[in-house]
């Protein structure tokens, strides 16, 4: 096991080496500059220079790219070109609605899909069933962001129900900000609550043949209290791993959910800070991002190696 | 010295205490940075400008200039020298005194070897800066620059400390009626009313700035009343909803923008100014209004604000004609017509002139292919490359028609008549060979169909019907509040 | 199994009218999709025009019609992209472990990995940002996630199937990896990838659409159903027949092939067929 442990652990090392090299590449090779675009239309090409100075755009590529490396390992992330802050700062402070913002649709969507797929599996080929799967269906098919303007649509028109838009600030109260947050939440949530509902339906399907199933249900439990005592525990194995991807895929996919809501998200801020060339910035927030879905995958590896032995062998598939 | 004289402040007295009133300010765009001596972007100026900063002088509402830092000033017989006398008794928000020697600093800043001031060439005429006693600056150029008072007035020129300069861009310190409180990055900036500001109180206990880049959002924070004042809402269509709601008032004003189809003049088939009549013709301004801004824009025949006293009105120098375009891509060699790309920056404006271009200049065998690019990208392409054919842009510098006078610049007119003018109206001292001058200048351009010129930019003000104060118009970008306030709240 | 198949035939129906839609705006639409009239801008779906007309007047059902061609344009290209790329580097990858060259196999699931890794959306803006939005590059962009997708499938059906014993006869008989890998193991594990192609073709759509709406996928004048929601978001409140319809039809383009897909798995997957059958139902 720690042999497998050590040699996940150097891949996983050597992935995040070239994720930084590839990204450090692509920043490079984005036309436009960021001083000239502070300067704007009518700015003079002289103070374009001394802000590229100022900025340490004048660097060397190689130099650059070690000094970035190093900084992040020392967890200075370097200063935000077009912000002037440390763009450490800039993330902490997105960070605080981001990843509520996720967790938050996370939860409404487990919510949702847990019952769902639990109550479309026991009731197989019903009505019941047919409608709840076909409702997933159509769930599955709709784009969050025209979902986003139907809500707000529904909600202002035909409710005469405004959302504030923006977000208050935690310090401004727990449950203004997470009233704040729910319209967006459920935008984000709705697609995945689909996706997840189908998951967990075929994951109790594939649980009820399980023997141990059949031998409780044959000691005279109903159907239900066996999945309930002994089923749903195994059903949720496959809806955790999907729920651990779906976590870094809203992370990163939330930025048209965040403009459409005026969310100061790290998704906007990545969008933003693409438009205006604040590329160090850029190149953190998608590293960090690599580096959660990296270590994701690395744990759900693990776990998957700790039930199943075989693994530990033959690599995933 | 010929003494010109303001003297102003007397009529103050009769203002009220101070309440407590917060107005919620809507804007579309988040300023990069908070220090207007470094960097362009008009958002900037639009929280900080008169706010938290001022200059010596002030552009007030109506884009005249009022006395600010200095109350008053006089400026030699031959036009070089301007002595300025300071405010006594100013101070900066950290508590630190203003006067002659931070004006100096700020100037001299701002036209340093490594400034990075956007429009450093304000400083560039700049010869002597004299301090003759701590509330007495004399300033010296090296000729006559009749724009010179106007663009110290500008949100690059204000005075800043020397304490404090490098944390403007996150802390600004300068000596407004209000002062600095937070920035929530990506949601909002606070200010609150300075106590101990020097001039008129403001009546205003304090301002929010929010950012809301999404129309969408803009609609529904107006509509659920999170925002008191839009002063430039960003979608023109919306508008009317505001207008039968009997909570809101709707301004429609002018900016300082022209928006003009640029095009490149040193390319071929563009370099023929017969192509550049044949699309004027086939340009219809009365299509591109309604269809692009929803009627709210005012047309423009040249590179000029048709709400300037100077502005020649020459819409119909090339009178939309199909059959007189077509004519003239005939002369031109091109019956058949030609391709050519159409390079368009993100704003909606023109995005959608843009869209209604292509069908326009279709009309006349012109295909334009749409490439949409950021900014970043249209800076780099066909401001510093200038790697284009067409395009479509909003120039929002106050009275910039001497860009044309700069072969050197994006869209290439190299006429050395043009730059007589503009060089002589650089020399003038005489208001009124002054204004003769530069309705010879739009003439000029507007005959070489240098660019298309197609409309001034609209200022869409939305906002309650109990703020009073608010500008109408653009004249530069700032939403100064020090004559805002809020009925039935005081 | 009845079941089954109507979601198959709902969805194989759904994905021909949209097809049918497609190819016949080659040839005919109600109005030219580019010709304006600012006059007649922001009429209500009638007899004239049925999906109404947008913000120049355009005809809306006509630019829905070549919004979908562009849609399925797209996606079809960059699944094909993801297929005939990342199918080949699966085979390669399988094939090479089961050939003891397992360091290959390491290096190419590493890469599939570090593509996995990216966030595809964020990656997808920053292709644009290098190349300039536009069609071909919304391609790419879409293309290059597809290439993991495929090569993780192909190369998982063609490890279990290496183990078979067809394949050692092959390999006793003197066949060499890559003619084994084409001639045996890619018809048996065909099935599983059109099952994949059709729910990646259905992601692809989304996908064409979230970059079209951000304004980097198919370009004006050109219509898009994305470019048109996002147009459409500040005209919601008085034609909100605008949003209505290209988002309608994204959910009908995509509810139709995920519906195919699912009644594809069931009918081409029998392993899957003979446990359902066995499924204890309450």
């Amino acid at each position: 096991m720690i042999h497998y442990i050590l040699k996940r652990l150097t891949s996983l090392l050597i992935t995040l080496i070239v994720a930084t090299i590839v990204i450090f590449l692509i920043i490079e090779v984005v036309p436009g500059d960021p001083a000239a675009y502070m300067m704007g239309l009518s700015g003079s090409t002289e103070a374009a220079d001394a802000l590229r100075v100022e900025l340490g755009l004048d660097k060397g590529a190689l130099e650059r790219y070690f000094s970035w490396i190093g900084g992040m390992l020392s967890g200075d992330f370097g200063i935000s070109y077009t912000y002037r802050v440390p763009v450490s700062q800039l993330i902490g402070e997105r960070t605080l609605v981001s990843v509520p913002l996720t967790v938050y649709a996370l939860i409404l969507s487990t919510l949702i899909a847990i019952p769902v797929g639990v109550i479309s599996a026991s009731r197989r080929g019903s009505v019941v069933d047919t409608i709840l799967m076909g409702v997933a269906q159509i769930g599955v098919a709709i784009p969050n962001f025209w979902f986003a303007i139907l809500m707000v649509l529904v909600f202002s028109t035909s409710l005469g129900w405004f959302s504030a838009v923006g977000f208050p600030g935690w310090e401004a109260g727990f449950w203004v900000s997470i009233k704040a947050l729910t319209i967006p939440a459920f935008s984000l949530a709705l697609p995945q609550a689909a996706i997840l509902a189908r998951v967990m339906r075929s994951s109790v399907l594939e649980v009820m043949q399980e023997d141990y199933i059949r031998t409780a249900r044959a000691k005279g439990l109903s159907q239900r209290q066996a999945l309930i005592r002994h089923g749903l525990r195994n059903a949720m194995i496959p809806v955790l791993t999907i729920l651990g991807l779906q976590f870094s895929f809203l992370l990163a996919g939330g930025i048209i959910i965040e403009s459409i809501f005026s969310l100061p998200g790290l998704g906007r801020l990545v969008f933003q800070s693409i438009a205006q060339r604040d590329l160090i910035v850029v190149k953190s927030i998608v590293t960090l991002l690599v580096m959660a879905v990296v270590m994701i995958t690395f744990i759900v590896d693990l776990l998957y190696a700790l039930v199943d032995p075989r693994l530990r062998e033959g690599g995933r598939g | 010295m010929k003494k010109i004289g303001f003297l102003l402040l007397f009529y103050l007295t009769s203002r009220a205490a101070a309440f407590a009133v917060i107005l919620n300010v809507g804007l579309q765009l988040e300023p990069p940075n908070l220090d207007p001596t470094s960097g362009a972007a008009a958002a900037i100026d639009e929280v900080v400008y008169g706010n938290i900063f001022e200059g010596l002088v002030r552009i007030d509402k109506d884009g005249d200039v009022q006395p600010g830092l200095a109350l008053f000033w006089e400026v030699s017989t031959d036009g070089r020298s301007y002595i300025f006398h300071l405010a006594e008794g100013v101070k900066f928000h950290d508590g630190s005194d203003f006067d002659a020697e931070d004006v100096k600093f700020s100037f001299n800043r701002a036209r340093a070897k490594n400034s990075t001031n956007a429009k450093k060439y304000i400083f560039a005429p700049i010869v002597l800066i004299d301090i003759l006693d701590p509330l007495t600056i004399m300033i010296t150029l090296d000729h006559a620059r009749p724009d010179f008072l106007f663009n110290i007035g500008l949100g690059d020129a204000v005075i800043v400390a020397p304490e404090s300069a490098a944390g403007n861009a996150f802390n600004p310190v300068g000596t407004g009626p209000f002062r600095f409180k937070k920035w929530v990055r990506g949601d909002r900036v606070e200010l609150i009313k300075n106590d101990d500001y020097w001039g008129l109180e403001p009546r205003l206990g304090g301002a929010t700035f929010k950012f809301i880049p999404d129309p969408l959002s803009a609609y529904t924070a107006m509509m659920a009343g999170d925002i008191d004042t839009f002063p430039n809402y960003p979608a023109p269509e919306n508008l009317f909803l505001f207008d039968r709601d009997p909570r809101f008032d709707v301004v429609v004003g002018l900016t300082a923008g022209e928006t003009i189809l640029a095009t490149n003049n040193k390319r071929s088939p563009f370099d023929n100014i017969l192509v550049r009549k044949a699309m004027a013709h086939a340009i219809n301004r009365k299509e591109i209004i309604n269809g692009a801004m929803f009627g709210n824009a005012a047309p423009i025949g040249t590179h000029f604000a048709p709400n300037h006293p100077d502005y020649v009105d020459l819409t119909g120098l090339y009178p939309f004609d199909l059959g007189k375009a077509r004519a003239l891509m005939k002369d031109a060699g091109y019956a058949n017509g030609f391709e050519a790309t159409l390079k368009l920056p993100p704003p909606t404006y023109a995005r959608r002139t843009g869209e209604l271009i292509a069908v326009e200049l279709g009309r006349i065998g012109i295909k334009l292919k749409i490439e949409n690019m950021e900014w970043a990208q249209w800076i780099d392409q066909v401001l510093r490359n200038r790697n284009f054919d067409l395009t479509v842009v909003s120039h929002v510098e106050p009275m910039d028609i001497n860009i044309y006078a700069n072969p050197n610049y994006y869209f290439g007119y190299d006429n050395a008549d043009f730059q007589k003018i503009i060089s002589d109206i650089d020399q003038s001292t005489d208001a009124a060979e002054t204004s003769r001058l530069y309705k010879e200048a739009e003439r000029k351009i507007a005959e070489d169909a240098v660019n298309g010129y197609l409309f001034q930019l609209g200022k869409f003000g939305v906002w309650k019907k109990e703020v009073k104060g608010m500008w109408a118009n653009y004249p530069i970008r700032s939403n100064d509040l020090r004559d805002v306030y809020v009925e039935g709240a005081d | 199994m009845r079941h089954l198949s109507l979601s198959f035939i709902i969805g194989g129906v759904l994905t021909f009218i949209f097809t049918f839609i497609a190819i016949l705006s080659f040839f005919w639409t109600p109005y030219d999709v580019e010709a304006i009239n600012i006059s007649g801008k922001f009429a209500v779906p009638g007899l004239d025009h049925i999906m109404g007309t947008d913000h120049f007047g355009r005809d809306i059902f006509s630019m829905v019609m070549v919004g979908t061609r562009n849609a399925i344009a797209v996606s079809l290209v960059a699944v094909g992209i993801g297929m005939i790329l990342g199918v080949p580097l699966g085979l390669w990858a399988a094939g090479s472990r089961m050939n003891g060259g397992s360091l290959i196999d390491e290096i190419l699931m590493r890469g599939n990995d570090l593509v996995f890794a990216f966030p595809s959306l964020l990656m997808a803006i920053m292709i644009t940002a290098v190349f300039g939005p536009g069609a071909i590059n919304a391609i790419i962009a879409i293309g290059i996630f597809n290439i993991p997708v495929f090569a993780r499938m192909s190369r998982g059906g063609a490890l279990s199937l290496w183990t078979r014993d067809y394949i050692m006869a092959a390999r006793v008989a003197g066949k060499g990896m890559m003619r084994i890998s084409y001639e045996h193991i890619l018809p048996n594990i065909l099935n599983i990838l059109i099952v994949q192609a059709t729910i990646q073709f259905s992601i692809a759509i989304i996908a064409e659409a979230s970059l079209s709406y951000v304004g980097l996928g198919t370009q004006p004048p050109n219509p898009s159903l994305g470019r048109m929601l996002n147009e459409a978001q500040t005209m919601i409140f008085f034609a909100p027949w605008l949003a209505w319809f290209p988002g309608g039809v994204i959910v009908a383009m995509v509810l139709g092939l995920n519906l195919m897909g699912d009644g594809l798995r069931d009918m081409l997957d029998p392993k899957l067929k003979k446990r359902k059958a066995g499924d204890v139902t309450a």
